[in-house]
């Protein structure tokens, strides 16, 4: 299994198109990182014009973790559309070529076959997660530094002490991972639809876009169907970013406010995964190579 | 008739005279509690330092706190960021006290803290001065200022709660709570990115407790009259 894999692994990482996202976000978080080193304070002047009213906030707010924040909530919206690049074109890429039928030729069954694509597409989606983890995380720390982390919600405002961030980004990546790996499970089960690799690319972007504007929009009727719908809960890192507080309003430092609320989003994630995957594994079973 | 006629006049004298003492009084009180205060040339202090406004979740800071005569003040904490109410800390007794252009009216007294107060008002007599009020409550017997309520030009209506111990002589407190008013904090939640339904509707008492904030300050290890540099306060 572990040979299959890196085969599949040499398969993704020879393909031109594998770097297209990891320049992406390159790209991205370097044109934030300048943008925000040139006027930071001035950002930072327009998030908090509504605090500074009545608190005077002193201090580096524009630090290596800030950053990291802000890079997140802009790019894990969007990083799923650059996995599904890859995700998408796994099975389909391969019947584009006509390389599928000789694959399956050979003595291994098809249900090994396709679980060892995903679990490559899956390291891909790790690499891809680790790399925006040097970039906007460790980078960060290095060009802004690191303090205090100072948070803006929509009814309060969080203060994480700097002792007290790392391992929230560490468990925020981690489970950044398990979100981008459903909507790699998403697009590896669309690419065994088709023979090209446009159509699945575009299915799966298409459902993302759409989901997620279903999981944004305030409407009674869709509110139903939201807890769901697996973009929903693909933002549930930013709940390891809230702190409890006790009965005196001081934060309990190293706690968290929600965490059932990450439990049930990461189990939905999951839950899609196997989903997915089994569709997947069923629907290859059975189908006819024809190319 | 006409005894009766002096015996008016001269209990009216008598009303004049114990009145005219009585607010000559509080001006006397005011200055023998700013001639205490005036022991103190500067002060450095350790202290921790609570913000306990309700739309805010922070945790305990430590911070330093600076003072030099007449009126510089700078509280600084000791790394991180800090949230500390607009223009209202730098609302210190040892700044109030820095001018004597005041008048000193009586308003009663006051049980705070269990104890007994005499109740102040200083008017400033400069008429751009940034505090247009301070209303104190006096502890006669230590010449402590256990409560002060400070209305400001710009920055609204602050209260402060002091207590004291080991350093009560100075004047200096042990703790201050300061008390002031916020302003409602919403943003909206595309900005956020919060696609959760579950906004908390509040109730009038929660909504009214969210225009009010408190910071509270326990001081430790003054370091009275050791010397300060101006650069502090920058």
């Amino acid at each position: 299994m572990w040979t299959l894999i890196q085969i599949e692994l040499f398969k993704i990482f020879r393909r031109p198109r594998t770097y297209i996202a990891f320049a992406a976000i390159t790209g991205l978080i370097g044109i934030i990182q300048f943008g925000l080193k040139l006027d930071g304070d001035a950002y930072v002047d327009f998030m908090m014009r509504d605090i500074t009213s009545s608190i005077t906030v002193e201090g580096k707010i524009l630090n290596g973790y800030q950053v990291c924040y802000v890079v997140l909530q802009i790019l894990l919206v969007h990083v799923p559309l650059l996995i599904a690049l890859v995700a998408a074109d796994m099975i389909s890429g391969e019947a584009n070529m006509g390389t599928l039928r000789f694959m399956l030729t050979r003595p291994i069954s098809r249900t090994k076959f396709l679980l060892a694509k995903f679990m490559a597409t899956v390291a891909y989606t790790l690499l891809l997660l680790v790399w925006l983890a040097v970039l906007a995380l460790f980078l960060n720390m290095i060009l802004f530094g690191t303090d205090d982390l100072f948070l803006l919600k929509s009814q309060y405002v969080v203060l994480l002490k700097k002792d007290d961030i790392f391992w929230r980004y560490v468990w925020a990546f981690g489970f950044a991972a398990l979100a981008m790996t459903t909507v790699a499970s998403l697009g590896f089960l669309f690419s065994l639809f088709a023979e090209n690799s446009i159509g699945p690319i575009v299915a799966t972007m298409s459902v993302i876009i759409f989901f997620t504007i279903l999981s944004t929009l305030n409407i009674p009727v869709f509110n139903k169907i939201k807890p769901f719908l697996f973009t929903t809960h693909m933002i549930g890192w930013k709940e390891f970013f809230d702190i409890k507080v006790n009965d005196a309003n001081e934060a309990i430092i190293g706690s968290i406010q929600n965490p059932q609320k990450i439990i049930n989003s990461a189990l939905v994630l999951v839950l899609h995964i196997a989903g997915f995957v089994t569709a997947s594994v069923m629907v290859f079973k059975k189908k006819d190579i024809l190319s | 008739m006409f005894k009766l006629m002096r015996r008016i006049i001269l209990l009216l004298i008598a009303c004049q005279l114990s009145l005219t003492t009585f607010s000559q009084d509080m001006t006397a009180l005011v200055l023998k509690v700013k001639a205490k205060l005036d022991q103190v040339n500067d002060y450095e202090a350790e202290g921790r330092m609570k913000t306990d406004v309700a739309f805010i979740k922070a945790p305990i800071g430590k911070v330093r706190v600076f003072y030099k005569k007449p009126n510089k003040f700078r509280l600084k904490k000791d790394g991180g960021i800090s949230l500390l109410p607009k223009g209202g800390v730098s609302v210190n007794m040892n700044s109030i006290f820095a001018t004597t252009d005041f008048v000193a009216l009586a308003a009663g007294e006051a049980v705070i803290g269990g104890t007994k107060t005499r109740i102040v008002k200083l008017l400033p007599v400069n008429e751009n001065s940034e505090i247009v009020l301070t209303t104190m409550y006096i502890e006669e017997s230590n010449l402590l200022v256990r409560k002060m309520v400070t209305t400001t030009r710009e920055n609204g209506t602050y209260e402060m709660e002091l207590t004291y111990g080991q350093f009560a002589q100075y004047g200096l407190p042990d703790k201050v709570v300061f008390g002031f008013n916020t302003k409602d904090y919403k943003l909206p939640k595309g900005i956020t990115l919060e696609f959760d339904d579950n906004e908390k509707q509040l109730t009038d008492a929660e909504k009214l407790k969210n225009k009010k904030g408190r910071v509270e300050i326990i001081y430790t290890n003054y370091q009275i009259n050791k010397g300060i540099n101006d650069s502090v306060f920058k």
